[in-house]
């Protein structure tokens, strides 16, 4: 029995009907097509899903797409403005903060989470909020100096 | 000359990355698409006695479901490219056949509309099994008990003894003997993203696409060709973005072959994403050997002779490389030193286990571990500073090329320098004395240290199973636009931007107009890959020796344009000028074909009248137009390369790790960490820096994290993330890498590779830390992981 929902993702609302059992992640990945976001574990710990609903950073694995019915989404899709990259995502250009670059959208996501609450925060905050998100290839160093850079451009 | 070469350029990947607009192999969407989901066994060992998919196959919305029996005959096995003497190669069908191996073995294929319902219908499968006794511990599997594969009558895969040097008499004119068991656990390699296979069959033109997340495209082609039945020249494969390899996409997989045949079966589209715990499962492990180390040592600190007995687990199947992956530890046993007899013996053993083979390092980080181990062992024993023994065995700069009793040539190398370097760089002295301090006060602290040296740039094809050169067009299209077309198939290393830093230096253009191209068998020359550090040392230098043909033609159109011997022209940042003597005398005349009226729409001509430089840009056009070429010159502007180097490169460094222990909680904690890594000449420091980070990361996870844990049924006890302890960005400290330089000789860029230095490199020092840590407690050696608990134990017991 198919449900029907509406989401705003990246500023544009879509309906849909849906199975409830369908992830949040297969509806933006399958449904509308948004493939930047990605599925590391299925359980909540690699954080490659990682998207903004209502503003909060959650792990679209294992949310229902039904429970984000009247929601806002953002996807790494919708992150930049105007074509100008987020001050996340060219943090992580510059400090080169990605190499094979799976887990770099749920990463940013998280990452400009961390710069919201706390526009000047620490290399051990940044860390501490990174925690949720898994990164195996660059020893996250480069990725703690990425939202370094962020935070200081996002504040200037 | 070099505008790009040794700076850190960002990275030209990196855009679409960033912006979640990259492909990889799940973002390939294509029409009318079947989804396939696999019934694996949950039995480590057991007899299918029947398959019942009655249920699954009436389900709606499922296509087909398959099963061993309907394709036993139809699909190839697995293969194994490792040819050891007496090596015995079980039969690895891609799906089991009357009997399941290991936990998560693939035993039935369902195949829908949906990828839902697919998973259901597999739910919906019933197997009859009929369990069987399970060996799941290597040592025991070696001892004989319940039998892997039974017509084998043992465990034992083969047996092999690899050094020089006569090891009893080496051993004998010790002065001491230590001797220390170690185990080397069996890790998971886990790339981010899962492994994934999109395959698309044409009936009309009886071709097939594969889409794999794989690290070698044309080797996979071949394999897969084989496996399938289809002409190689019918089969394009394609690695889109591949999130991450470690090795373990270095590697023939089952499934491959499956979606391949499927979708040939059926004309449709055909695509399988790897869950995680079926990459736990099913995709191929790392480490897994247990070994005993016997050295021999003078009074004075110097190694006589080493001897490492080991048994290496290989899993219930032989996958792409997994029985040549110990033969690498038995290479890399002289570790930094000169060390003068060294035998290796190993058995390699059938486990109902997944496959064990190249996960980052492969066989390398175990010698390592064990050589630096040992080290310690030494300087323990003999009460020397750990400094002081690394010392005394060094070769000197000067003693290279280096002869060591494994049997290698190592390339280059300053041992001393990189050491030296990372002494002061840690403040050793200081370090030592405040850990003096801190026992006086009771606290634990604990320093170690690696001097390692790897083996890279793989390889000469002498030494290995399919070919270890590598290759690169490079062309310049009409436009001027560069395109580099590498066998090699970067998935994270950047080799996008390195190789274009390459071309736009060598070509004198900009780096915006160089495109690398890579992973697509139809586009891209028959290459080799990306493994085993082997990229930018034999692929890069394809690359450059590509672009050195390319402007020897180059120069030649710039001559007979400008009228001049070849040997007037000179080139310089992009430019062929003829040289002012030679100017004044040939003149300036017109062009020896006179140039029509050009029609609307044609490319636009190159004004070469009287001209004294030309970019190499332009001579491209002039190659392309064709109409003012020197005699016997082929139109066009592209050169192709397949570069064999002479040996490997051979990689070193010193890391150091200080560490403290809560006494409380057994807590670990990395409070410094310092890198001097020496990768012979570097391309993009920033890159070099990331590979260094990322490999010291994977090295922290297995000293201190990391085990894939089966029960002594077999079960996996590691099956997901939840389970599997990969580090997180709060448990790392903050690396100080530095680098010495010491080029290589056997490539021109002087390169020696750098993507797994940190995996080989690292994992003795964080372990030597602890153990240094735990010294006064009379601790000589700790097996990995280190996790708090066992810390925890010594302190209170």
């Amino acid at each position: 029995m198919k449900q029907a929902i509406s989401i705003n993702v990246n500023g544009v609302d879509h309906a849909a009907e849906v199975e409830p059992r369908l992830l949040l992640v297969h509806y933006l990945r399958d449904v509308l097509g948004l493939t930047g976001t990605h599925v590391g574990c299925e359980t909540s710990i690699c954080g490659a899903c990682t998207i903004l609903l209502d503003g909060q950073a959650v792990k679209s694995c294992t949310m229902l797409a039904v429970q984000a019915n009247g929601s806002n989404v953002t996807t790494i899709e919708g992150l930049a403005t105007n074509g100008d990259l987020h001050p996340v995502q060219e943090g992580f250009w510059e400090k080169h903060g990605l190499q094979c670059g799976y887990c770099t959208p749920g990463m940013i996501i998280a990452a400009s989470q961390i710069i919201d609450r706390n526009p000047n925060p620490s290399r051990e905050q940044i860390r501490h909020g990174l925690d949720g998100n898994l990164c195996r290839c660059t020893g996250y160093q480069h990725i703690v100096e990425a939202v370094e850079y962020a935070a200081r451009k996002a504040s200037a | 000359m070099s505008k790009y070469v040794g700076k850190s350029i960002k990275r030209t990947e990196d855009p679409r990355l960033i912006k979640g607009l990259a492909h990889y192999v799940d973002d390939v969407r294509l029409p009318d698409t079947l989804h396939v989901a696999f019934v694996r066994s949950i039995y480590a060992h057991a007899r299918i006695n029947a398959i019942d998919t009655t249920e699954a196959a009436s389900t709606p919305g499922v296509v087909a479901v398959y099963t061993g029996k309907d394709i036993a005959e139809k699909v190839g096995p697995v293969p194994c490219a490792a040819a050891l003497p007496d090596l015995k190669v079980p039969d690895y069908r891609v799906l089991a056949t009357g009997k399941a191996l290991f936990v998560g073995h693939p035993i039935a294929a369902v195949v829908a509309t949906d990828r839902y319902v697919a998973r259901d219908a597999a739910d919906l499968i019933s197997v009859d099994y009929e369990e069987l006794p399970v060996v799941v511990d290597c040592e025991q599997a070696a001892q004989g008990g319940a039998l892997v594969h039974e017509s084998f009558g043992d465990n034992i895969a083969y047996r092999l003894t690899s050094g020089e040097g006569d090891i009893e008499a080496a051993l004998k004119s010790a002065d001491k003997i230590v001797s220390q068991k170690m185990v080397h656990q069996r890790l998971a390699p886990i790339a981010m993203e899962p492994r994934g296979v999109l395959a698309r069959y044409f009936p009309g033109e009886e071709e097939l696409t594969v889409w794999s997340s794989t690290q070698i495209p044309h080797l996979l082609r071949t394999q897969l060709a084989i496996m399938i039945g289809i002409p190689e020249n019918k089969l394009r494969v394609i690695t889109p973005e591949v999130g991450g390899g470690f090795g373990s996409k270095l590697n023939v997989y089952a499934e491959e072959a499956l979606l391949g045949w499927i979708s040939i079966q059926l004309g449709k589209p055909a695509k399988w994403i790897e869950s995680r715990r079926e990459n736990v499962q099913a995709t191929i492990h790392g480490r897994a050997q247990v070994g005993t180390v016997e050295v021999g040592c003078k009074n004075d600190g110097t190694i006589t002779g080493l001897r490492y007995n080991v048994v290496a687990d290989l899993g219930a199947y032989h996958q792409l490389l997994t029985p040549a992956i110990p033969t690498l530890t038995g290479l890399m046993l002289s570790g930094a030193y000169k060390i003068p007899a060294i035998q290796m013996n190993v058995t390699g053993v059938f486990t109902n286990k997944m496959s064990t083979d190249a996960y980052r390092g492969a066989g390398r980080p175990e010698a390592t571990y064990v050589v630096e181990r040992v080290m310690d062992i030494v300087a323990a024993e003999l009460k020397m500073d750990p400094v002081e023994v690394r010392r005394k065995n060094f070769p000197k700069a000067d003693e290279f090329p280096f002869h060591t009793a494994t049997g290698l040539e190592y390339d280059s190398g300053d041992y001393e320098a990189a050491l030296a370097k990372a002494l002061n760089l840690s403040g050793y002295q200081a370090l030592r004395a405040e850990q003096a301090k801190a026992r006086s006060e009771g606290k634990l602290m604990g320093i170690g240290m690696s001097s390692y040296v790897e083996i890279c740039a793989l390889g000469p094809s002498q030494a290995m199973p399919a070919g270890g050169w590598e290759s690169a067009t490079v062309r310049i299209e009409p436009t001027g636009k560069v395109t580099v077309m590498t066998g090699a198939s970067p998935h994270g290393q950047g080799q996008e931007t390195s190789f274009a830093q390459i071309a736009a230096d060598e070509l004198g253009v900009d780096l915006n107009d160089v495109t690398v191209i890579h992973g697509d068998t139809a586009i891209v020359q028959y290459g080799i890959g990306t493994f085993g550090s082997r990229a930018t040392a034999v692929g890069g230098t394809a690359v450059f020796v590509a672009i050195q043909k390319l402007k020897e033609k180059a120069g030649k159109i710039a001559a007979h344009i400008m009228q001049c011997d070849a040997a007037n022209v000179s080139f310089e940042a992009g430019k062929y000028s003829r040289q002012a003597a030679s100017a004044a005398a040939a003149g300036t005349s017109e062009p020896s074909v006179p140039v029509g009226e050009a029609p609307a729409g044609a490319l636009p001509e190159p004004q070469t009248n009287g001209r004294t430089s030309l970019t190499i840009q332009e001579i491209a056009l002039a190659a392309h137009i064709a109409k003012e070429l020197p005699p016997d010159t082929e139109p066009g502007l592209s050169a192709t390369y397949f570069f064999e180097p002479k040996n490997f490169t051979f990689p070193f460094g010193t890391h150091i790790c200080v560490v403290e222990i809560d006494k409380d909680t057994g807590d670990i904690k990395i409070v410094k960490y310092v890198a001097v890594d020496d990768c012979g000449k570097v391309i993009n420091p920033m890159l070099v820096d990331g590979q260094v980070h990322g490999g010291i990361v994977q090295s922290i996870g297995q000293a201190l994290y990391e085990e894939v844990v089966y029960d002594d049924q077999g079960q996996l006890v590691t099956g997901e993330l939840m389970d599997y302890a990969l580090p997180k960005a709060s448990q790392l400290p903050w690396f100080e890498t530095d680098r010495t330089e010491t080029p290589s000789p056997v490539n021109p860029l002087g390169v020696k590779g750098v993507g797994e230095a940190g995996t080989i490199g690292a994992t003795p020092a964080i372990v030597n830390a602890v153990v240094d840590a735990l010294s006064p407690y009379g601790v000589k050696h700790l097996d990995m992981p280190v996790r708090p608990e066992k810390v925890w134990q010594i302190i209170k017991s």
